[in-house]
């Protein structure tokens, strides 16, 4: 099916004491694609990817995962539907090796987590896994470094691997480059664009590198204090004199 | 000082009898030493292994090998878990009640009425004691569990405090007047029956062993069950609960495991403890035998097995030599010790070594080439 969705939300809303983060948000995500959400600070992107992963509950509204209601369902369980989710600000398992931090995620996928007479390093599977997985995000050499002694650049490396070694179908990236230098952005960005296309997966990312959202999505959703401005085409949506004057306009000057 | 010890292991192939044996060739050693110190003492005291100086020592041991894997026990919940609970005494007590009522209560009863044979062997007695020990597990599980079902919604500060009135509120109700004819209240229970064999009046050896054999499997146990799948995930719970969340683990099943294998340990030890004073007392529940725990991981370091053994060793020391010393006021002494240890290896023993282990080597050889080069220039 060309035109499938593996993700719907309904209404969403998300109010912290007076603020409505998120405010009554469909949205609807079609398999095999990378949906970007962009918007400016605080227009509530996290919050929403905080509702769609279960985080946290919503104000009102659903959630729907391959047509399932998920609206009350656990991140965890929600992990092993199939929902992986990368962070803005890095959120690793500090004090532990890089290879751990991934290896326990692949770990997770599996159904030896209860065996407590067996030894971790005897699960090869787990850590080959974890092996290339450090080779995908391009930390080959790197995998015995303590999570917290890694480099910026590296822990935001690490915290796509955590997700990807849960093999999710769909990937949700928030803020992948965030504090990264410009240099350090297209190797992320092709890693990206290697996992989600090659393997067919489908991704929602939140981005505020313009360039990049425009180059590798296939739909693109406003987002501006908590609901959604527009949606369309990278094409459609740069040519919009609506989310032109609200948003795009400061954000390429920025840029440039 | 930024850094925090590693307490993974590095991921290393099947364990083999070698590679135990090299690996843990320290804590081998120090069992070793334990083996032959009974009779190094009677060899060279010259006084009968179950009399005098060599009885005396023995019993400072055994006081010693329980309160290690008590413990290592709650190094389990705080050092690998991160979890802070200030009731782990209910599990060091109510396995050593649970032990203490049933052996004075019930045993004496039911060996007067039944005997059991194999052909004209009477096992009676073995039985008797599987079946209390097996009481003992169940106990100590279920005190596991009530901690485990308090962590569910409670988070840090909160949950501390509730682990602590859960404690307090154990440890009142075995104080409670109402059941003295049970528990025997504030005086707690005295003169547990045992076998002859298990009496450490009259078998100290024979105590010693068996706790000793209990260190040692626990602390292998314990040991495997850290570098297993599911004390990775534990560690992890500790690391980050809402990482762990994400990728599809239930922090609650995790810590159920952590609290309940915990207490487990700290229930045996319990056990082993009433049968070693053959009594049972309220204040092996109170808060303040938590703290000693606490303080024997604090003081050993956290989040390694081997660090509360030592710090099990050197509070049992220092218990002994202090009272001498200062007298009824040697917990101030104490205080004073533990506090300057805290500041100036606040990793504990182990902790510390780990991380500063080469800089210590080195500063050794540094040490050892000034009398090199003293000796060349004499
Ligand atoms: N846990 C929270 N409690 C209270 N307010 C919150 C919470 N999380 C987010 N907010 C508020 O909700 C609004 C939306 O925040 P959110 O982090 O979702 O924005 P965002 O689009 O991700 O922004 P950014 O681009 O800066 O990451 C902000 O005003 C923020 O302050
Ligand atoms: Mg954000």
């Amino acid at each position: 099916m060309e035109n499938e969705i593996i993700l719907e939300s309904r209404n969403l809303s998300k109010g912290f004491g007076g603020l409505v983060a998120v405010d009554d948000v469909s949205i609807q995500i079609k398999k095999r694609t990378m949906h970007a959400i962009i918007g400016p600070n605080g227009a509530g992107k996290t919050t929403l990817f905080n509702l769609l992963s279960g985080v946290m509950p919503p104000t009102s509204g659903q959630v729907f995962y391959k047509n399932q209601d998920i609206t009350h369902i656990t991140p965890q369980k929600r992990a092993h539907l199939g929902i992986g989710r990368s962070y803005q600000i890095t959120n690793i398992f500090s004090n532990l090796t890089a290879l751990e931090n991934i290896r326990l995620a692949a770990q997770a996928m599996g159904k030896d987590s209860f065996k407590i007479l067996r030894l971790a390093s005897s699960f090869q599977a787990y850590i080959d896994k974890a092996q290339e997985i450090i080779d995908l995000v391009g930390l080959t050499g790197r995998q015995m470094v303590l999570a917290r002694n890694l480099p910026h650049g590296e822990k935001r490396k690490l915290e796509l691997g955590i997700m990807l070694a849960c093999d999710p179908e769909l990937l949700l990236f928030d803020e992948p480059t965030a504090g990264m230098s410009s240099e350090q952005v297209p190797e992320l960005i092709e890693i990206i664009d290697k996992v989600v296309h090659l393997k067919e997966r489908t991704a929602i990312l939140v981005e505020h590198r313009m360039d990049m959202v425009m180059s590798i999505s296939d739909t693109v959703t406003v987002m501006n204090q908590g609901k959604i401005l527009a949606e369309g085409s990278p094409h459609e949506i740069t040519n919009n004199p609506q989310v032109q004057t609200a948003y795009l306009g400061d954000l390429y000057g920025e840029l440039a | 000082m930024t850094e925090k010890p590693i307490t993974m292991e590095p991921v290393t192939k099947k364990t083999t009898i070698s590679s135990l044996i090299n690996r843990e060739r320290g804590f081998l050693i120090f069992i070793a030493i334990m083996i032959l110190f009974p009779f190094v003492m009677n060899w060279i005291t010259g006084t009968g292994l179950n009399e005098g100086i060599t009885k005396f020592w023995q019993g400072q041991f055994i006081t010693f090998f329980i309160m290690a894997v008590f413990a290592m026990s709650y190094d389990l919940l705080i050092g690998y878990g991160g979890i802070l609970s200030f009731g782990h005494a209910a599990s060091f007590g109510g396995g050593a009640y649970a032990f203490a009522l049933l052996m004075k209560h019930w045993a004496p009863n039911f060996m007067s009425q039944y005997r059991i044979l194999i052909g004209s062997l009477d096992i009676t007695q073995t039985i008797v004691l599987i079946f209390v020990f097996l009481i003992v597990l169940l106990v100590s599980i279920l005190i596991g569990l009530l901690f485990a079902a308090t962590s569910i919604r409670l988070k840090g500060t909160y949950f501390a405090m509730l682990t602590l009135a859960i404690g307090q509120a154990l440890f009142i109700l075995i104080k409670a007047t109402d059941f003295h004819e049970w528990t025997g209240a504030d005086e707690g229970l005295h003169g547990v029956p045992l076998p002859v064999w298990l009496n450490p009046t009259q078998n100290r050896l024979t105590v010693y062993f068996i706790t000793l054999v209990f260190l040692f499997g626990s602390y292998l146990l314990m040991k495997r069950m850290t570098n297993s799948p599911t004390g990775h995930v534990v560690v992890a719970n500790r690391e980050n609960e809402d990482r762990m969340r994400m990728i599809g683990y239930n922090p609650v099943s995790f810590r159920t495991v952590a609290f309940v294998i915990s207490s487990v340990f700290a229930g045996v030890a319990g056990a082993l403890y009433s049968i070693w004073n053959m009594s049972a007392t309220p204040n092996m529940l109170s808060a303040v035998t938590t703290v000693d725990a606490l303080i024997m991981t604090i003081l050993g370091g956290m989040g390694t097995l081997i660090g509360p053994i030592i710090g099990a060793g050197i509070s049992q020391v220092i218990q002994q030599f202090f009272y001498t010393w200062f007298g009824a006021r040697w917990p101030l002494v104490f205080g004073l010790l533990f506090m300057l240890i805290v500041i100036f290896l606040p990793y504990g023993i182990v902790g510390t070594w780990r991380l500063k282990r080469l800089d210590i080597k080195e500063g050794w050889h540094r040490f050892v080439g000034l009398f090199k080069i003293q000796k060349d220039q004499s």
